[in-house]
């Protein structure tokens, strides 16, 4: 039997779980479609999580494309479908996208495979979005560097831990729902690799504790600084995406499993902790930074 | 004076056609390149590691190339020569700080700008001697206990902590700055 996947009209990092929702009780090998047809905004997460669920399903899911034009054109001009084409069975024509580097997103769904690609995306990054940074967030310029690090690192926590490739994509835009229109920039980095329990795991970094869970695991990782690997400068990566997002004002998020674990700004109402949520393999990033207030227009 | 183009050995090591010093395996390409290149220095010898045509830097990268480099460094009882960071902008600094202030480490470094500064983890005794020597030039113990006021046991035991850590050059009786320092 074919399951439909309903792909809210708001994909972004929170409505993602209903997807995960949709998806839990059918084993990878099920065949599904996932219907985005009604789908008319997509947040730089939502496109990357799209790409990386695909990657977990043993049957090749279907796709049915954004019904609304301006959607699909977005889609295309973020290059989704350039990969969703190798991971799904895209139904209908979709618009071609330009080549990489015209288009107007900060930086289109990328893939990050390897060390190398991490490179390739901080110089691609740097190149298109300093202008951005500084003119629409107001960040200072040594900000702007501090944004290329933070991408970095999270783009290596896939090389680093994931065991598969994962994506990447950066946007900038008006945050209507909240911030009062402020601009935000937003990367998402989702893969579906082996994720954060089975990476200590694997390296047997598990803390000697009675519970553990992808909850504790997040925690031992992205709060207390812990890597799968023993060596004494191992987990900064985390650690110095977590400072510059605190001194930004900016929210981070990581779901890994069945939990996520979020850096809270004022501005916003999500909760620093979910537990037992639908399992969805790897590990997912969310970072936010928003236009500084009180900065000359 | 040894002077090392980082960015020529970023191109080279790492084989990468980039000037930003970012990822782990870049970071331990470039680093074992640098610690071949510092094996070679004689007692005395500074060596000038140049970051001008580096971009910016991560802090994976940077745990690579700079706390492991220093504490590899650290290790060698006997090591003969200093290592100082030149043509550091704000690009690197933050990376490099945060590296060396997890590690307990710390660095001479001059800045693009022509500026020099002691970074990373230091007493704020260890701070102003350094500044002190860097300002005035090669003093002896009891010129800097003078200077500062203070007395000349507490003096010379921070003019030894900063001559251990490589941060000073000690010359018969007098302690001076590591390279040319403006």
């Amino acid at each position: 039997m074919t399951a439909v996947i309903a792909v809210p009209s708001s994909l972004d990092d929170l409505t993602f779980e209903h997807v995960l929702e949709q998806l839990a009780p059918h084993p990878a090998d099920a065949k599904v479609i996932v219907d985005a047809r009604h789908t008319t905004f997509a947040t730089p997460f939502g496109l990357t999580a799209l790409l990386a669920l695909a990657q977990t399903r043993a049957e090749r899911p279907e796709l049915l494309p954004p019904d609304d034009p301006d959607t699909v054109s977005y889609w295309a001009r973020a290059g989704f479908f350039r990969f969703a084409e190798e991971l799904f069975t895209v139904r209908g024509s979709v618009p071609r996208p330009r080549s990489a580097g015209e288009s107007d997103v900060l930086l289109e769904v990328t893939p990050v495979t390897k060390s190398d690609d991490v490179h390739e995306v901080v110089e691609r990054i740097q190149a298109k979005a300093a202008k951005i940074l500084i003119d629409k967030l107001h960040l200072e310029p040594r900000a702007t560097m501090g944004f290329a690090m933070t991408l970095s690192e999270a783009c290596q926590n896939i090389v680093e831990h994931a065991g598969r490739g994962g994506w990447v994509m950066v946007q900038a835009y008006r945050y209507k729902k909240r911030l009062g229109g402020r601009f935000v920039v937003v990367i998402a980095v989702c893969d579906a690799g082996v994720g954060f329990r089975r990476s200590l795991e694997s390296g047997q970094r598990r803390p000697l504790t009675d519970r553990w869970d992808d909850a504790m695991a997040l925690e031992t990782a992205v709060v207390n600084g812990v890597s799968r690997y023993g060596e004494p400068g191992r987990g900064q990566g985390l650690k110095g995406i977590r400072g510059y997002v605190h001194r930004r004002d900016g929210k981070f998020s990581v779901r890994s499993g069945t939990a996520r674990i979020a850096y809270v700004p004022p501005w916003d109402d999500d909760v620093p902790r979910r537990e037992g949520l639908a399992p969805f393999p790897g590990a997912q990033l969310l970072i936010a930074i928003p236009e500084k207030v009180g900065a000359a227009a | 004076m040894t002077r090392i183009d980082v960015g020529s050995v970023l191109r080279h090591s790492a084989n990468v056609p980039f000037s930003d010093l970012v990822t782990r395996p870049t970071g331990a390409a470039v680093r074992r390149c640098l610690e071949r290149e510092l094996a070679a220095l004689t007692e005395g010898d500074v060596a000038v590691l140049d970051f001008s045509r580096i971009g910016m830097m991560d802090f994976s990268c940077a745990d690579e190339v700079v706390a492991k480099l220093l504490l590899a460094l650290a290790e060698q009882e006997s090591r003969p020569g200093y290592v100082v960071f030149h043509g550091i902008t704000d690009a690197h600094l933050e990376a490099i700080e945060d590296v060396l202030h997890h590690h307990g480490l710390a660095l001479v470094v001059h800045f693009a700008d022509g500026g020099a500064r002691l970074v990373g983890t230091v007493s704020d005794d260890e701070r102003s001697v350094w500044e002190l020597v860097a300002a005035r030039g090669a003093l002896a113990a009891a010129d800097v206990a003078l200077a500062a006021g203070r007395e000349l046991d507490e003096m010379a035991r921070v003019l030894d902590s900063l001559r251990r850590r490589r941060l000073l050059r000690h010359d018969g009786l007098t302690y001076g700055p590591v390279g040319p320092v403006t």
